[in-house]
């Protein structure tokens, strides 16, 4: 890749923050108030003005509209506005890359990257649709039964299991792993409420292979990013924590309706990873932390294995909870509880606890990470990841 | 045959675009089409306005025998619709259909809700007429072939 074609040092997250987080429909306030208060929040934590955004970047169709929001924050002007296609939580390092290109190519000079949800307000996602007819490539899933996220998803997994002979324990690891770092995190929904083996191996299935902790939870509140030019980053009262690549897509005809992508049983990063590695010349062995998004346990390690960690057939061996915990295992995952315990911010969380592990001040802190990095929404398409370092890493 | 799952789930009907209007007809009448191209001869699902192959436009509805092996699966548990709350756990099938370049149909398999499961096992449709709903229509089933 040519120096002049790269996200690489670019940019830098100068602010993060977060609303409470809360069981979906038990927000007090409307999914508006609470984006502001995240970009609010974010902005006090980087200590620029808030009038000084000019940049909003989201995904998954957010509701909080970039003018409405420009205009309520009094932004002395709007210069970027970008909403990632695509559903689910793929486009959250893909908002990430987009507010980045624009700082990046001099578009915007800063650019906050956000996520708010009220599903109490708006509906849920795990359920079906109240509609009386269904047409389009729907209508060849929902009157069988096919619905929800986790049946779009689950037979995926199945396949890939089969393929691989992947057992369930290896999904059971994922979900005790984000558990287990959730213990120590206050702002985690799942705090104080720890999981073990027998506690997942009894829970209900909610459809084979998912058992209720392989799935995420729904949740409402408010997520956001302060993002500048690396000139400008150093500055701010954090140290930088830059953008070393992010990337989105996904493989040749992901998008194939009514379940007929070719690579099946993927979590869609097959051609994002690589373009990611090239981008950040860096290789998984340089990661010292990784979040990955969690909507079932499969699609994390589909995810994992697409991006090098693990060679499918090793599944077994790899995934087990020594492998998994922060600070001491080989591949601490989901720091901060992630989408499974922390919250379900459609995966922006993921990203902030990425830019905490590089900024020392994770509750599951990885001593001297420089390297963090962020799969965002397996097995939808497209879907996005990122690498975040320290100044050690340019 | 009695449905596979309880009554109340959206009904399916065809896109006001047209596109995959001969799929629903032909199950009614008991034919499964698909779509095939007249530029290279491939078999295409689901339906789309071009050839994702060839580009051409010129697709037609091809006949193909309902008979496939089970690509992947799941046994669903948990309801999302409130017409499920009473169903208990119920299986559906990713269906590879080798008559027709193995595209893949989504469906249910009949049968005993707790039967194994086995990836590559053989299957014929079986058609489930609505005649009673409102839009009348037909699901495309399946069943382990012995």
């Amino acid at each position: 890749m040519s120096p002049e074609r790269t996200l690489r040092g670019r940019t830098a997250v100068v602010g993060v923050a977060e609303t409470e987080y809360y069981k979906w429909g038990k927000s007090p306030d409307p999914e508006f108030k609470l984006a502001i208060e995240a970009v609010l929040k974010a902005c006090a934590d980087a200590g620029i003005d808030p009038r000084d955004i000019d940049g909003f970047s989201s995904y998954s169709n957010d509701r909080s509209e970039a003018s409405r929001l420009s205009a309520a924050l009094g932004c002395k002007q709007l210069s970027f506005a970008s909403m990632q296609w695509g559903g689910g939580g793929g486009g959250g390092s893909g908002a990430l890359a987009n507010g980045a290109a624009a700082i990046a190519t001099g578009q915007a000079e800063c650019v906050v990257v956000f996520r708010a949800l009220a599903q109490g307000q708006f509906g849920r996602f795990g359920q079906g649709p109240r509609i009386r007819t269904v047409s389009g490539h729907p209508a060849h899933t929902v009157p069988y039964g096919l619905m929800s996220a986790a049946q779009m998803f689950a037979m995926k997994v199945t396949r890939f299991m089969h393929d691989y002979d992947v057992h369930q324990e290896a999904l059971r690891a994922i979900s005790l792993a984000s558990y287990a770092h959730a213990q120590h995190n206050p702002r985690a929904v799942m705090y104080d409420r720890p999981l073990d083996e027998a506690k997942y191996d009894s829970s209900r299935w909610i459809t084979e292979p998912f058992h209720l902790f392989d799935c995420c939870q729904e949740n409402d509140g408010a997520a956001a990013m302060i993002l500048v030019s690396a000139e400008r980053a150093k500055d701010f009262p954090h140290k930088p924590c830059y953008v070393m690549a992010a990337v989105s897509g996904s493989q040749h005809r992901a998008g194939a309706p009514v379940h007929n992508t070719p690579e099946y049983a993927s979590s869609g990063f097959t051609t994002v990873a690589p373009r990611l590695y090239a981008m950040a010349g860096m290789k998984p062995s340089d990661v010292d932390v990784l979040q990955s998004y969690e909507n079932f346990t499969g699609g994390v390690l589909m995810s994992i294995v697409e991006h090098g960690f693990c060679a499918p057939e090793e599944c077994n061996e790899f995934f087990t909870i020594e492998n998994l915990l922060a600070p001491s295992g080989k591949l601490p995952l989901n720091t901060s509880g992630g989408n499974l315990a922390e919250c379900y911010m459609h995966g922006l969380g993921l990203n902030i606890e990425a830019v905490r592990q590089i900024w020392g001040e994770s509750t599951c802190q990885i001593p001297g990470a420089n390297v963090a990095m962020v799969g965002s929404g397996p097995m939808v398409t497209p879907v996005s990841s990122c690498i975040f370092g320290s100044e050690a890493t340019l | 045959m009695t449905p596979y799952l309880r009554s109340g789930l959206p009904k399916p009907v065809p896109d006001s675009d047209g596109l995959d209007a001969p799929f629903w007809e032909g199950l009614r009448s008991e034919r499964l089409l698909l779509q095939r191209c007249n530029g290279c001869n491939g078999w295409q699902w689901g339906a789309e306005f071009v050839c994702h192959r060839c580009h051409s436009f010129d697709l037609r509805y091809e006949e193909t025998k309902p008979d496939g092996i089970i690509y992947s699966h799941q046994r669903v548990w948990h309801p999302v619709h409130p017409a499920l709350a009473e169903q208990g756990p119920y299986i559906i099938v990713l269906v590879e259909l080798p008559h027709a370049d193995n595209v893949r149909v989504v469906g249910n398999l009949i049968g005993d809700p707790m039967q194994s499961l086995v990836i590559g096992a053989r299957l014929h449709g079986v058609f489930e007429h609505h005649p009673e709903d409102d839009p009348a229509h037909t699901l495309l089933q399946w069943a382990v072939t012995d």
